[in-house]
């Protein structure tokens, strides 16, 4: 594998762009079908009441209607599932109520789904929907944590006592608290990881089709895993064979996690368009997606670290307390276990490990994956808690991370993962000296002498992705498994179409997957097209999302290309009379080990084909397809370092300089992974700084659009100094890791250890995310009593 | 959104006739407040008649002691005419301050007042520089013209035509900015004008753009950010949301007037 001109490692220009860039893009909302009706979802204004009827004549006689429909019409109709069974510490299965697609006889937060309005036009079933008179009889919502659990709290679910849905644990809790009780020193730390709104810029939309010629449905829908999808809504809740329900994910305009649940709109309008015998449209405001897209994160945690005199770390205790909103999504109950509390040892050493997880329903939102899930909440806290214990001890924060740093690989740690490859002292380095460290203090007087205070905050890091083994994930209460598909067909003439079970939503899969394919195959990097989305045109698939779309679909496409190769060989050593073990195959060509004859992949590929000269007993065509099920996560890591200057006046957070030293396993593009660097860096400074999303105690969300719900600007990042070192994945071909969510993993620590470095002066030691101004100047004036 | 019918008069008189016309009739200028509200069914104007074909609403004149903006002028025109910025560079750096560059494009200066959003710029510059709102039918001093949220003293059928600043020897505006939306969480226009020193206040109280008396007069008595410094204004009556409460607001006005003495040179 060579950086040739488009090759591996080449920063290839996305193939995708062109059309993306010239408005020709193919979005959800962009399709048409003839003869099509738009839907109106009517959602509960309030977070919790029952329904005591609903009047849906006066909406049925408004102009344009075709049909309204309630919960009561969909209720043969199965509940809308969820992916993963947690189970407590007592061994009881988590509690699981049922999710009905259209609300029956309850509403469980504001934006739950109450009826469906179909109109000739998207204003009439709109306009239409304002006439659908629900009687709502409110009772008292739950809208955070703390309300769930306090006593006489209201229920969400009868059958979920104390709205806990699972009490969970992982680790040695025996080992962990035999290491406190001999520890020279305990630090403890509390931290909320705040709740976010995912924001793609797309919105979510369906169009439902039925084809009663041949009983088949077809739903083009924004989602980053259209087979899932399949999986769920056909034999969950429809009960609908594979081969009559075909998803369709074209274009999607970013999904960040929140396009991976099967939403009930999907199986609302899945069903509506077999009821009415015509397709049915819809797409998401704004100001909906606000209150029904999957929210993230929504963490309360406490946690204790024990270390040794010398701040050798001996044993890490954490409970946390997660919001998993008013339903069970997709992976909403894996995020805050298995993508959480096993990241505890992070990069370090610590023998015990012990993590708790209680996890309630609330009036709110339902919680699922968003970039990192679950990652950012344990790296958060544990590099609070690292740095807090470096304050603690007088210990240099950097020293105290490289003393603990796990450096013999493969590494099993106390938390079920076994880390392959890794340098953690590599990326520390590198990150220290690209962003000047060692000059700080400087940097903190010059701007002081301005007025400012300035501080420098590091991450140390690591992330489990290229989700995942199945059997292990099995075993772990996954109701799926977690391999993936490459399909790779070279066309007669020699041009090749890739298939893959992944979705790109803005990751350019189109150009890294195509990169991979014509350097392997030696053809033109313009003469592969990959192809996805489709679940008629890819055999299977499991999408994208936990960064495993190049570790784990891209090995797919890897072994399918090998399969390829091995076929060609046969027909290139009849073609060339040789034995297929002496038959060569590089840049394109099949040659004969030690001589000069060779044919091309093009003629191997036109015999296949034509194949009038050909092997006897070998099936003609040029088609293989590889299903690959990893051995185990990747483990990228990285160090981050954030640089702020605040302004004690105000409150005020600029973020000067951020400075990443990554290990994402190989790189095949590197602009596309500084790209997904970027990206990831933006949403953790977000995180860090701005978004916040807040309800109010009656469960209404006041940070529900633009005006209030801060997203992060160019204008509020500086430029990334991005660095990488590489240490290749041991067992997946590539060597390939992930990073599409590494930014939003490593930064959010780095920036606010930043923000208490800059304000330990004025005596400031703790800050909660987001540090707003308005929160950076209470701590201030706190501080300063 | 409801259904409207749209008017696009080419003459004042046509626009007027068109307001008289129907019960529900709505001006509509930038349509960057008004079409949020529509939206949202804040808002159902039966009638929208656009200002955008009345000719002469969008000039900006220099008449010596003072510039007058014409009501249709954008936050954009204001902030990169050569006049302003040359007579009262205050209020062309204020005018860039406004919203993102959509906002500045299309927003205007008389759909700005006659809006009278507590959160606006406008209003405190108005009122720091002694402006006069010049209708179709009179001239409102801005100290009258700004009633609290969202009032005025426009009639139904009134319409902004011109805003005549007059030229102040000094001025600036200071502004912290909502950090979602941009609109101003505290921003203070500091004025030495024809009428001595005005220190105007907007986002920051729910009645709307105030002035503040005692930092008006501590600069009259020296005109420095020292002498605001000191001077804290009340949080009663401050607005309070998620990004700003009331006595973060009010720590905003001072801090704001001192830096809008500062930039004052
Ligand atoms: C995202 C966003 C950010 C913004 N940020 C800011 C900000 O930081 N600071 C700020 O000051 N503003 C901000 N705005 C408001 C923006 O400046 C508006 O455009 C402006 O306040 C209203 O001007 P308009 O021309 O759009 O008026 P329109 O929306 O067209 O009209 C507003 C109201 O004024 C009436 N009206 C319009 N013209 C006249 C007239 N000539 N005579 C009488 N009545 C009239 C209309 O009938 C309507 O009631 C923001 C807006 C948005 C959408």
């Amino acid at each position: 594998m060579s950086a040739n001109g488009s090759g591996i490692g080449a920063s290839v220009k996305r193939k995708e762009d062109q059309r993306f860039l010239t408005g020709r893009g193919r979005y959800t909302d962009d399709i048409n079908l003839p003869g099509q009706l738009y839907g109106y979802i009517l959602r509960s204004p309030v977070a919790h009441a029952n329904i005591g009827g609903i009047d849906t004549s006066a909406a049925m006689a408004a102009p344009g209607v075709h049909a309204v429909f309630t919960g009561k019409d969909m209720e043969g109709v199965g509940s809308i599932p969820t992916g993963w069974l947690i189970h407590s510490k007592d061994g009881s299965p988590m509690v699981e109520p049922p999710h009905p697609a259209l609300a029956i006889g309850k509403v469980r937060y504001a934006g739950d789904c109450v009826a469906i309005v179909v109109a000739e036009t998207k204003r009439q079933a709109k306009a239409a929907a304002n006439l659908v008179d629900v009687d709502y009889q409110e009772l008292p919502a739950v809208a955070s944590i703390e309300a769930a659990e306090a006593d006489g709290a209201a229920q969400v679910f009868d059958e979920a006592p104390g709205n806990v849905c699972y009490d969970w644990e992982v680790g040695d809790k025996g080992a962990t608290d035999a290491a406190f009780e001999g520890a020279a020193h305990v630090v403890s730390i509390d931290v909320v990881n705040n709740r976010l709104v995912p924001n793609a810029i797309e919105p979510r939309a369906a169009i439902a089709n039925f084809d009663p010629a041949t009983d088949e449905y077809t739903l083009y829908t924004t989602s980053q895993n259209p087979h899932l999808i399949r999986l769920l809504l056909g034999a969950f809740v429809l009960g609908l064979p594979e081969h009559k329900l075909r998803i369709i994910a074209p274009d999607v305009g970013g999904g960040f996690g929140s396009k991976i649940p099967h939403y009930a709109e999907e199986a609302i309008l899945t069903w509506t368009a077999g009821q009415l015998g015509r397709p049915v449209k819809w797409t998401c405001e704004r100001i909906d997606a606000f209150k029904s897209d999957t929210h993230g994160r929504d963490h309360i945690s406490t946690a204790k670290l024990a270390l040794d005199a010398d701040g050798k770390f001996l044993g890490l205790h954490v409970s946390t307390k997660a919001n998993l909103g008013a339903y069970l999504s997709t992976f909403a109950t894996c995020v805050p276990t298995y993508l959480y509390g096993i990241l505890f040892a992070g990069p370090y050493t610590t023998p015990a490990v012990y993590c708790e997880v209680k996890s309630f329903f609330t009036n709110t939102v339902p919680v699922d994956a968003l970039r990192g899930a679950g990652r950012p909440e344990a790296t958060y806290l544990l590099e609070r808690l690292v740095d807090k214990a470096a304050v603690e001890l007088g210990m240099d924060r950097v020293e105290i991370r490289r003393q603990n740093f796990i450096r013999e690989f493969p590494y099993q740690t106390p938390v079920a993962l076994q880390y392959d490859q890794g340098d953690y002292d590599a990326t520390l380095d590198l990150a220290l000296d690209a962003s000047d460290w060692a000059g700080f203090e400087a940097r903190r007087a010059e701007a002081a002498a301005r007025g400012k205070c300035r501080g420098i905050g590091i991450s140390t890091f690591i992330e489990a992705c290229g989700i995942a083994p199945s059997a292990v994930v099995g075993s772990l209460g996954a109701r799926a498994g977690l391999y993936e598909s490459g399909s790779v067909r070279v066309h007669p003439t020699g041009s090749v179409s890739v298939f893959t079970g992944t979705h790109s939503h803005g990751q350019g899969h189109e150009t890294t997957f195509a990169q991979i394919v014509s350097d392997m195959l030696g053809v033109d990097f313009a003469a592969v097209d990959v192809v996805h989305g489709d679940s008629a045109k890819i055999p299977f698939g499991m999408g994208t999302y936990g960064s495993r779309s190049l570790a784990v679909g891209g090995t797919a496409i890897y072994l399918a290309v090998e399969k390829v190769i091995e076929k060609g060989k046969k027909i290139a050593a009849h073609l060339l009379e040789a034995s297929v073990e002496d038959i060569e195959f590089e840049n394109g060509s099949f040659t004969v080990a030690g001589t000069d004859r060779s044919t091309s992949l093009g003629d191997v590929a036109l015999t296949a084909y034509v194949p009038h000269n050909y092997p006897e007993g070998l099936e003609p065509g040029l088609e293989e397809t590889a299903f690959y099920d990893p051995l185990n996560f990747t483990f990228p890591a990285g160090t981050h370092v954030a640089e702020v200057e605040v302004d004690p006046e105000t409150g005020e957070v600029d973020v000067v300089a951020v400075t990443g030293a990554d290990d994402v396993g190989r790189i095949i593009n590197p602009m596309i992974v500084a790209g997904q660097l970027h990206g990831g860096l933006a949403h953790g400074i977000g995180q860090a700084l701005l978004e916040d999303c807040i309800y109010q105690d009656d469960g209404q969300l006041a940070t529900g659009s633009y005006l209030d719900y801060t997203m992060p600007r160019a204008a509020d990042l500086p430029s990334f100094n991005i660095n990488h070192n590489t240490t290749l994945c041991t067992h997946n071909p590539l060597g390939a890791k992930g990073v599409g969510e590494v930014g939003s993993i490593g930064i959010p620590p780095a920036v606010i250890n930043a923000v208490i470095d800059a304000l330990r002066p004025l005596g400031v030691n703790d800050m909660t995310m987001p540090a707003t101004s308005q929160r950076v100047w209470q701590a201030i004036q706190q501080a300063q009593g | 959104m409801n259904d409207f019918t749209y008017h696009a008069p080419t003459s004042l008189d046509e626009a007027l006739a068109a307001l008289r016309g129907a019960e529900g009739a709505k001006l509509i200028a930038g349509g960057h407040s008004l079409l949020p509200v529509m939206k949202l069914n804040l808002a159902a104007p039966s009638d929208l008649v656009s200002l955008a074909g009345v000719p002469g609403l969008a000039d900006i004149s220099d008449d010596g002691d003072s510039v007058t903006v014409g009501a249709m002028c954008t936050h954009a025109q204001v902030a990169g005419s050569a006049t302003v910025q040359g007579r009262i560079p205050a209020l062309a750096a204020m005018a860039d301050g406004i919203g993102d560059a959509q906002v500045r494009n299309a927003g205007t200066i008389g759909g700005s007042v006659a809006h009278n959003d507590p959160a606006a710029d406008y209003p405190a510059a108005c009122v720091a520089l002694g402006a006069t709102i010049v209708t179709d039918r009179r001239e409102i001093g801005a100290d009258d013209f700004f009633q609290g949220m969202f009032m005025t003293p426009l009639a139904g059928d009134e319409v902004v035509t011109a805003v005549r600043f007059p030229v102040p020897s000094r001025a600036a505006y200071a502004k912290f900015a909502n950090p979602a939306s941009k609109y101003a969480v505290a921003g203070v226009m500091v004025a030495d004008g024809p009428d001595g020193v005005r220190v105007a206040v907007t986002g920051a109280s729910g009645d709307g753009v105030f002035r503040v008396g005692e930092m008006e007069a501590a600069l009259a008595g020296s005109f420095s950010a020292d002498a605001v410094a000191g001077i804290s204004v009340s949080s009663d009556g401050m607005l309070s949301d998620t990004a700003a409460g009331a006595d973060y607001r009010a720590h905003l006005v001072t801090v704001m007037a001192k830096r809008a003495v500062e930039a004052c040179g």
